[in-house]
């Protein structure tokens, strides 16, 4: 295990000899940025491929990762979730293309700070700045979890994912990470008093392929179901490893797994949702239930509202299954008839993949559930009667389409073709379902597959309630990106989990969290649009009148077709920025690696969480009946989503109303266009 | 030719480039990156570039010829000319670049066919100047001198 010392110990050569990963499959940029970074006199590393680079950072330690957007071997975005999840560093983007939405995408997706070619000296000598950040609000989220054993930090919560979380609460989506950077000062300066940061540094630790070994090690033995921080400890037996430390890693790697298992089940959901999917439930799900969960979360902090509304349990149930988990939920909750379109969108897969984009969920219907995910198991309520409004709605076949276009949010929301709604689960779904419900069925079906395994997941998360509000803070706070994002989008997704059994459940919340965003969608257009939980997210945003985004990122969704998940990305933020709550902003972050993972080449992302979920299989053998124990526990708690369900109806209804004619306005050729590019990512 | 005077000349055809808009902002910091440790850093960059532009336009050619135009992938080796030229101040290239992509999001083939022409001709031109340039270059230091440090005051 390699334990680093707060910042402190490096401080005076710091930034000097920071270790830096340098990814361009372009040899020119490549070299350009070697020499500029060797200038900096930083340690430079360089590689062209993205899969070489996961190997020498698992290999080696560094302390930043600058990556470029386009590479031919793995999209820059799913490269980025990865580093965050895997390690937890910071991560830099690079591109030629500096539209707002592709931005956006990144700032979702977590990465810490995005960079325009050509890249200017003057730039580069600053970006030590996001490792000493990311150092900072680490330390001061395990002191503050530490001292108080709630979730309810959530100033702490969001402080410690590099400022994913802070753009969550603002709810501003535009606020690039400069915002996000103060943010997470104000967050710190609002926690707790008696923390000092700078005092009480703790120092970082870093999960080497060794440690994490162990990690899995424990957590088979104990069963995943019953893998709990201080057992794990226990039995990892590694000095100097705090439980906080490990309850955060737990987040992260719950996350993962449910990303994997989700896409796998999602696939096979998706296939069985397709039938059903109906667009009016969609919108329902998606939006409303994004909009309730803030509503009822009340909190700027994203995680914590989103997950406070929704019991945990219940809620996350309830994600799990049919929308964020998408590939759980769908099938167990079989009250979410996910066939609908709704389901498809939910694109569970990538939804799951995010972790726990809980934005997507509005999109399509699983919104209800996605927004459980993070809250308290006090309040719940909200994501459950999402859920169930969203099972009744969804027709299968316009939902299908929805979901799946998650990969491109932004033009999803202009075609409104397709039930667009989803958003989210749509997304993935989505993108490649679009136009013809056949292309949709099968990519819900690989939808459904992923979906499914992602659930299973989060309901493991949300099942150790008190664990997990404890872990999520932590692991939103200190996965940055990932973790965090994961629970929040996985709420939302779930809702719009088209997952054919989960789908059930998704309904529910989708509808009440999509609603406004999912109507608008679905009846659009793209298919691609709804998807995009970004592409809700704007409806909704719009909507309510906050977010002015929503416009903007929507429009530069075409071009970002190859990104693919930027779609939700968007989704989750603009969603963030109408409602006070900030769940939405929790949704974004989130989403936004959700959503990445699903939009972008859902083949790749498939093919990723093949080899993901084979490697896990390959350490865990305990994995599926973990899933099996998960499922159950989701079933047990989708109960309680129901309750939550009626106010979030409410809420979607009126969002309905509001996307619909938002819907009208978006450019149907957004969704055309970004379709056809989407796909052929 | 003295050092003195190859060095003015250099000089001014290394302005008149700016001018031009040949070369941008861009190229001036790889010259600042230059130094003992890295004497030949511009030299090696440039050659990468073309090397690199050369595949990428001969594989843009091939996709242009198609039957069924792919625009998507076309544009991702737009855009990644475009990323590096802009990355060694090949400004008139990048440009090129912009338009082309604009055209490749319309779906327009024939624009784009002479987008293509029209980068393929700024990449040559750009490629003789920075020859040139480097040339001159090679004059001054075989002669003893050193090269001046360019600054962009006009």
């Amino acid at each position: 295990m390699t334990m680093e010392n707060g910042v402190d110990d490096s401080s005076d050569q710091f930034p000097k000899g920071m270790r830096v990963l340098a990814v361009d499959d372009d040899p020119t940029c490549l070299m350009v940025l070697e020499t500029l970074l060797r200038r900096c006199q930083y340690h430079v590393t360089t590689t062209s491929q993205a899969i070489k680079a996961l190997k020498l950072l698992r290999e080696n330690k560094f302390d930043l990762v600058i990556s470029d957007v386009h590479m031919p071997d793995m999209d820059g975005f799913k490269l980025l979730e990865l580093v965050g999840l895997e390690m937890d560093l910071p991560v830099i983007m690079l591109s030629a293309n500096g539209d707002t939405k592709l931005v956006m995408k990144g700032i979702s997706h977590g990465a810490c700070d995005y960079l325009l070619k050509p890249v200017r000296i003057e730039e580069l000598k600053n970006i030590w700045q996001h490792v000493i950040r990311r150092k900072k609000f680490d330390s001061k989220e395990k002191n503050k979890t530490r001292n108080s054993d709630k979730p309810n930090s959530e100033t702490g919560n969001v402080v410690g994912s590099a400022g994913t979380g802070k753009s969550e609460q603002n709810g501003k989506l535009n606020k690039k990470r400069k915002d996000q950077d103060d943010e997470e000062d104000e967050e710190q300066d609002n926690g707790h008093d008696n923390e000092d940061p700078s005092a009480q540094k703790k120092p970082r630790v870093v999960w080497s392929v060794e440690l994490h070994r162990k990690f899995v090690a424990a957590v088979n033995q104990l069963g995943i179901d019953k893998a709990v921080p201080k057992k794990i400890l226990d039995l990892m037996n590694v000095e100097k490893l705090t439980r906080e430390n490990v309850a955060s890693h737990l987040q992260k790697y719950r996350l993962y797994l449910k990303r994997i298992s989700c896409v796998a089940n999602q696939q096979a959901n998706m296939v069985a949702a397709l039938g059903s999917a109906d667009p009016s439930y969609l919108r329902m799900g998606s939006m409303s239930g994004v909009g309730h969960l803030q509503a009822l979360s009340g909190s700027g902090q994203f995680p914590n509202n989103a997950f406070r509304s929704f019991p945990p349990n219940g809620m996350v149930s309830r994600l799990n299954t049919p929308t964020g988990l998408n590939v759980h939920g769908f099938p167990s909750s079989g009250a979410f008839h996910l066939g609908q379109s709704q389901n498809l969108n939910n694109s569970s897969v990538e939804q799951l993949k995010y972790l726990s984009s809980i934005v997507p969920v509005n999109q399509n219907s699983v919104h209800g559930m996605q927004v459980p995910m993070g809250l308290d198991p006090l309040q719940n309520n909200k994501g459950v009667i999402p859920v169930q409004n969203l099972t009744t709605g969804i027709d299968a076949k316009t939902n299908f389409p929805v979901s799946n276009k998650l990969p491109d949010p932004q033009s999803r929301v202009t075609s409104g073709a397709d039930p667009p709604l989803l958003g989210n689960s749509n997304n993935a779904l989505m993108l490649e379902a679009r136009p013809q419900d056949t292309q949709r069925v099968i990519e819900y079906e690989n939808l459904a597959s992923s979906v499914p395994s992602q659930h299973s997941e989060l309901p493991f998360s949300l099942l150790d309630q008190g664990r997990y509000s404890d872990n999520w803070s932590n692991a939103v706070q200190s996965s940055g990106i990932q973790t965090g994002s994961y629970p929040s989008s996985e709420s939302f997704r779930q809702t719009a989990i088209p997952a054919t059994d989960n789908m059930a459940s998704l309904p529910l919340q989708e509808g009440n969290l999509s609603v406004s965003s999912s109507i608008s969608l679905l009846p659009n257009q793209s298919y691609n649009s709804l998807i995009d939980t970004h592409s809700q997210s704007v409806i909704l945003a719009n909507r309510t009148g906050h977010v002015s985004n929503n416009d903007v990122p929507f429009q530069g969704w075409d071009d970002h077709n190859q990104d693919g998940s930027y779609p939700s990305n968007v989704v989750c933020s603009t969603i963030n920025t109408v409602t006070p709550v900030s769940s939405a902003v929790c949704h974004t972050p989130m989403n936004s690696t959700l959503h990445r993972n699903l939009d972008f080449n859902y083949g790749d992302s498939l093919q990723m969480k093949r080899d993901a979920v084979a490697k896990l299989a390959a350490k865990e053998t305990s994995l599926k009946p973990h899933l099996g124990n998960i499922m159950n526990q989701q079933k047990s708690q989708q109960s309680h989503f129901s309750n939550n369900v009626g106010s979030l109806e409410d809420l979607v209804s009126s969002m309905m109303k509001q996307e619909q004619d938002e819907m009208k306005l978006l450019d149907g050729d957004f969704i055309c266009d970004n379709y056809s590019g989407g796909i052929s990512m | 030719m003295e050092v003195g005077q190859m060095q003015r000349q250099w000089l001014d055809y290394t302005r008149s480039l700016f001018i031009e808009g040949f070369l941008d902002g861009q190229f001036l910091q790889l010259e600042q990156l230059q130094d003992d440790n890295n004497p030949d850093f511009v030299v090696e960059v440039v050659s990468l570039f073309f090397q690199d532009s050369h595949k990428l336009l001969n594989d843009l050619t091939i996709a242009l010829d198609q039957k069924s135009v792919d625009f998507k992938k076309i544009d991702a080796h737009v855009h990644q000319l475009k990323g590096s030229s802009s990355s060694i101040g090949a400004q008139r290239v990048k440009n090129c670049c912009i338009a082309f992509r604009n055209f490749c999001e319309e779906q327009n083939t024939d624009a784009c066919l002479k987008c293509l022409h029209q980068v393929k001709q700024e990449c040559c031109l750009v490629k003789n100047k920075l020859e040139t340039l480097f040339r001159l270059e090679q004059q001054i230091m075989a002669a003893g001198g050193s090269i001046p440090m360019m600054e962009l005051s006009f």
